[in-house]
């Protein structure tokens, strides 16, 4: 053995290539010294590990499988699991090993025995493995018994049918009123498992399996108490000293080491929280504020997650970590994805008592060499301004600050900023944000949301601008080259100027502008706008056209993205998993399983997801809809947000169709169902009807066209029925 | 949960995995380096994989890549169904903190020489995606190789074991423990001598600004306890009152007691797992059956609104025309003169590639690290109320680039010490009952305080 081992590392140094290595290792296998043979194993496992093919082996490799050598039985085991694939007719021969094995009276061996069995995915193997499973499961060893417990999970997967006219599902069903938890927490976490690949809940928690849940938490390992967590999730009751129980028996899980426990419990608190008392949810939000601070004393990935989840919690319970703002200062050797995190949760820790702290803690962060945090700081001292009164002005020294200091890194989110603190603060601190504006030019800018932030200003301050037609020059010029957000705000902006300061030269400029998004132009909000605007101008009601262009706009009340209430409530429901990471509900990325054979009977099931799918996608867009009604006002939007509701139990309510005068309307905005993300996308006309719905992120170009309908609604003309007619009904106004 | 898990070095390419559930074709891992260029969170600007910009979760075409990184290594979970995400990362911790006690380090090396320990521990960990037992002491009283464990074996002092004794049988056995009620420790285990040391350790981490001003600070404070016990110890912690009821307020999410600015704030508490949690909020006590040898009983962090800067840093830098640079630094022992600090380190940042540094100092010991392009002061001992400076004189690189030269002065100083003899949350051990019901024996505990500087303890310069 050693001598081989030392002829390996020669080799190894001298980089000499080994004459065929799969020869030298059959004859190691069949070797008459046991040492030799592990020794061979132990390097085909070693080819095996560097992806070097050597299923050629398995014949030779399946001649060592009966050894009392524990260490070997594992090797070739792995190699089994490997490349069963490859030799499905060899594997019989292993079966009389495993099942010999899944007898041995050491239960190490019992329980690798089964645990590698089911990992062997070939149909003559999965034949044999009912006996000995069924043995297994009932085994006097505990240890065997929640080896046994996964495994049914792995015949499901292999054969369902089998599987099921077996019996399994109920002998797990069971085994939750076994003796020992561990078992016990297998057993939920198995029956978890199928539950998620047959798409019907097999464990319904009834009281009775509730209580017996919450005695075994407090006993299991970590894991096994994340997965009776995860199946109290399911568990439904109104009954006050039930939920009562319940807390009592989860919040001390809310101290345990693991912070993956610590979250879990969080979430079963968090579902019960609407059913106790104000004063006891008060209590009780209160201490949840320090574990979920705690989370942060982890590995930075670890982190990140815990912050996309308190951010979702944030938002439903925006007071929950008030105290802890420095809890979530940035340490300057944070991964950037932290950063931003970090920042992000910040801002909306943010009240009157603590602004001044978070602003100075902002301008340091501000000073970083990164580029995109420094942007990103850049806006959310932006968003503090908003936010908070009583901050804002030191808030604007500090951004005038870094246009003095840094231009070179923040111009450009500092003009989007800049827009929207004058929103916010229409005249306040216009003499300090407008000194930045007018030194700036057209040329100065590349980002489109910069620049059409940039027009805008120009637009609404035109008087306090200097050149005004030397900037509006290179604007006309360009009209043509830009992008449609930016033509849209060049638009409006040129438009206003001539009712406001109007010189022959911006008369000139409005007339070439409007000739080419009328002629030119392809795209047909930025032309229908156009015309808007030229039918406008033509009449001679010199007052009628101010009172419509210059409207003033609502004040703007935040600046931070929230999430539309439907959207929340979905994420709440899947904190911890990977679509409070995505912030979108797993229904979004997780495919039906159409792939998976096993399933293939279940395909009800499958028709049954995606209908859910849809209505989940239906309900968003009435909901969005409903909201908007003031401008749009649909006959019976009341009524389909009421069956569209229920989205929330997840297998239940199938077909509920919604009416089909909504259907229309609801595949008209269909494509505004990307929208929900967090981001909307301002601009455009008919986004802009959906978007101030579902968030408050500015989009003047597109609010003054709004402000267009609200007048038109006041002037007590018929209410406008369809995006697609809007644009006619508007032009027989006129 | 998780179908797959990788071991991928520092390019994304796999050294090591187990599969789990079959469910995902291999060429998907080929993707992730891919995919964390791609997802980079520099945006459009070209980020390099090393530098730990990408999210550590991401998807595409259906599989869920979530992972962690751990010195040059990624650490991979992949996932085709919703799943608990923030577990599975757990997972890969509990994962990396399980290898690391097996092979002393994990990296690329020794990853390649001890695949065959590493393929039984993701055997015994997890089955079928479900984590099973990552208890390191659990795992080696069954998951053994010789290989290993002549070198890193982990002995608790005082407790030698002769040849031949229990261990050696237990080793093919899986011990009971691993379903037991107390799956942290095996029932049987005989020691000559009986004793408990426990070690309160205090970690500090603050964040200074030049005028010596703390921004934020926080304390996080442990209770390790290494025992040798025989049999099944029933052992009960006592801590001051003030301190407990403060942990007991923290618990149940109730406001401090007295709100004088002297009081003391704990706000969070986290028990091992062998700690009674119900019995801790119903009867304040700590109560445990402990595991044998190490084990970290009890962690907390407490918000100190009457917490000093333990050292005071004044700091200067002159910038010779681009081609000299001095930095100045003073540092004072912010505490009194009966007391001192072990082992202060002071870590000065300097540009990158300075050349020939020459140190006036009057205390301690100055080396310059390139490759973390800190000038490192080292002391020995330094006693309370006492100040000393040094003065650091650099020549920059001929080509020194003005973004650099601004960079460094935005990495604050960090500092490193440890104090022996108290803590500053006021925590006191009262007392540590002992009681073995069968066995009976006499054993006393032994306490230490030790209050030391957190992974951030930082000053800024600028």
């Amino acid at each position: 053995m050693g001598a081989g081992h030392l002829e390996r590392k020669l080799r190894r140094m001298f980089k000499i290539p080994v004459k065929g290595e799969n020869s030298e290792f059959r004859s190691g296998l069949v070797s008459q010294y046991s040492d030799e043979r592990k020794d061979t194993i132990q390097r085909v496992i070693a080819a095996m590990t560097v992806g070097k093919d050597v299923s050629s082996l398995f014949p030779d490799i399946l001649k060592n499988i009966a050894t009392h050598d524990l260490e070997q039985k594992k090797l070739v085991y792995l190699y089994l699991m490997n490349y069963a694939k490859t030799n499905p007719e060899l594997c019989i021969l292993a079966t009389n090993t495993f099942v010999q094995d899944a007898e041995d009276p050491n239960p190490l061996v019992r329980a690798l025995a089964i645990r590698t069995m089911g990992c062997i995915r070939v149909n003559e193997m999965v034949d044999y493995l009912a006996i000995p499973l069924k043995r297994t499961l009932e085994d006097d060893n505990p240890y065997v018994r929640k080896t046994a417990a996964i495994c049914v999970v792995k015949m499901f997967a292999l054969n369902t049918k089998l599987c099921v006219e077996q019996g399994f599902l109920d002998t797990l069903l069971s085994m939750l009123n076994d003796s020992n938890q561990m078992v016990v927490a297998n057993a939920i976490s198995a029956l978890l498992e199928i539950s998620k690949m047959g798409g019907s809940q097999l464990l319904n928690i009834d009281s009775r399996i509730m209580k017996k849940l919450l005695i075994t938490l407090n006993e299991c390992t970590e894991w096994g108490r994340i997965s009776i967590l995860t199946a109290m999730e399911n568990f439904d009751t109104s009954d006050v000293t039930e939920v009562d129980h319940i807390i009592e028996k989860v919040t001390p899980q809310l101290q345990h080491e693991n912070p993956a426990v610590v979250l879990s419990s969080i979430k079963v608190i968090l579902k019960q929280m609407d059913k106790v008392s104000n004063d006891q949810r008060e209590r009780l939000l209160r201490r949840l504020a320090s574990p979920l601070c705690s989370l942060l004393s982890n590995p930075p990935e670890i982190q990140y997650v815990a912050l996309r989840n308190i951010r979702i919690i944030l938002e439903k319970y925006p007071h929950i970590l008030s105290n802890d703002l420095q809890a979530f200062f940035v340490k300057y050797n944070d991964p950037l994805y932290l950063k931003l995190e970090k920042i992000d949760i910040l801002v909306r820790l943010a009240n009157a008592g603590n602004a001044a702290l978070l602003l100075a803690e902002l301008r340091e962060y501000a000073m970083e060499v990164d580029i995109e945090l420094v942007n990103r700081v850049v806006n959310v001292i932006g968003q503090l301004a908003i936010k908070i009164t009583e901050i804002s002005k030191k808030a604007v020294d500090v951004l005038y600050e870094l246009y003095l200091n840094r231009s070179s890194y923040v111009l450009e989110q500092l003009v989007i900023v800049i827009q929207n603190i004058l929103r916010r603060y229409p005249k306040k601190y216009l003499p300090t944000v407008i000194t930045i504006i007018a030194d700036l030019n057209f040329d100065d800018l590349s980002n489109t949301e910069s620049l059409a932030s940039y027009i805008w200003i120009i637009g609404q301050y035109s008087k306090e601008i200097p050149h005004l037609e030397d900037k509006l020059e290179i604007m006309a010029l360009q009209f043509k080259e830009l992008e449609p957000l930016v033509q849209a705000a060049a638009l409006t902006a040129i438009v206003k100027i001539n009712l406001t300061k109007s010189t022959p030269k911006t008369r000139q400029f409005l007339q070439k502008i409007l000739n080419e998004a009328t002629t030119e132009i392809e795209n047909a909000d930025i032309r229908d706008k156009a015309y808007i605007y030229w039918r406008i101008l033509s009449t001679d009601d010199e007052e009628l056209q101010k009172s419509i262009v210059l409207k003033r706009l609502p004040v703007l009340e935040s600046t931070i993205d929230t999430f539309s209430p439907l959207l929340l409530k979905q994420l709440i429901s899947e904190i911890s998993n990977l679509g409070s990471v995505y912030y979108k509900p797993a229904v979004t990325f997780i495919k039906p399983k159409a792939e998976n054979e096993a399933l293939v009977n279940n395909a009800t099931l499958q028709s049954k997801k995606l209908e859910e799918l849809q209505q989940m996608a239906k309900s968003e867009i009435v909901n969005n809809a409903v909201k908007a009604e003031t401008l749009l006002d649909f006959d019976d939007s009341e009524e389909n947000q009421d069956s569209a509701a229920p989205v929330d139990t997840p297998m239940g309510s199938i077909g509920i169709g919604a009416t089909t005068g909504a259907a229309n309307i609801l595949d008209e905005l269909s494509d505004l169902f990307s929208g929900m993300t967090t981001q909307p996308q301002p601009g455009t006309t008919s986004s802009a009807i959906a978007s101030t719905s579902t968030s408050t992120s500015p989009s003047p170009a597109a609010g003054s066209t709004s402000n267009l309908f609200e007048l038109i609604n006041q002037q007590k003309h018929k209410t406008i029925t369809g995006s697609s007619t809007t644009h006619d009904d508007l032009l027989n106004l006129f | 949960m998780a179908s797959v898990v990788y071991f991928l070095d520092n390019r994304g390419r796999p050294l090591l995995h187990r599969d789990y559930k079959w469910d995902i074709p291999s060429t998907a891992v080929e993707k992730f380096p891919i995919l964390l260029l791609e997802k980079s969170s520099n945006g459009d600007a070209v980020g390099s994989l090393e530098d730990g910009s990408t999210v550590p979760v991401l998807n595409s075409d259906g599989v869920h890549y979530i992972y962690l990184m751990h010195k040059n290594l990624y650490i991979l979970a992949l996932t085709r169904e919703d799943t608990n995400a923030f577990a599975i990362l757990c997972y890969l911790d509990s994962l990396v903190r399980v290898l690391e006690g097996y092979l002393k380090s994990l990296e690329e090396e020794s990853i390649r020489d001890n695949f065959s320990i590493i393929y039984e521990l993701l055997d015994e960990m997890m089955d079928y995606g479900v984590p099973q037992i990552t208890d390191q002491k659990i795992l080696k009283e069954y998951i053994t190789q010789e290989s290993f464990t002549l070198k890193t074996m982990f002995r608790p002092s005082g407790s030698k074991k002769k040849p031949g004794s229990t261990t050696v049988f237990k080793e093919r056995m899986a011990p009971s423990a691993v379903t037991n009620a107390i799956s942290w420790r095996s029932s049987g285990i005989v020691h000559k001598k009986n004793e408990a040391y426990l070690d309160v350790v205090e970690s500090i981490d603050m964040l200074i600004n030049p005028k010596n001003q703390i921004l934020s600070s926080e304390i996080h404070g442990e209770i390790k306890l290494r025992s040798t016990l025989s049999g099944m110890p029933e052992l009960v912690l006592g801590l001051n009152e003030k301190f407990m009821n403060s942990c007991i307020n923290a618990v149940k999410g109730l406001p401090p007691i007295d709100n004088t600015k002297k009081s003391i704030e704990v706000e969070d508490v986290k028990f091992h797992q062998c700690v009674r949690l119900g019995k801790f909020e119903s009867e304040k006590m700590i109560s445990f059956i402990p595991p044998d040898g190490e084990c970290n009983l009890f962690s907390y962090r407490v918000h100190s609104s009457t917490l000093k800067p333990m050292f005071l840093i004044d700091y200067k830098v002159r910038n010779h025309s681009n081609t000299r640079l001095e930095i100045m630094v003073k540092v004072r022992a912010n505490f009194k003169s009966r007391i001192s600090a072990r082992k202060l380190e002071i870590r000065v940042p300097v540009p990158r590639d300075v050349d020939s540094p020459k140190y006036h100092y009057n205390k301690g010991s100055l080396k310059y690290l390139p490759n973390e392009s800190v000038i490192l002061w080292k002391f020995h001992k330094i006693d309370g109320a006492k100040e000393y400076v040094m003065i650091a004189e650099l020549l920059l690189p001929s080509v020194a680039d003005e973004l650099e030269l601004n960079k460094f002065r935005k990495i604050p100083l960090n500092l490193k010490f440890e104090m022996q003899g108290f803590v500053t949350s006021g925590l006191q051990v009262k007392y540590l009952k002992i009681r073995e019901p069968k066995m009976n024996y006499q054993s006393y505990p032994y306490v230490r305080y030790i209050t030391k500087s957190g992974d951030h303890y930082e000053v800024r310069v600028k």
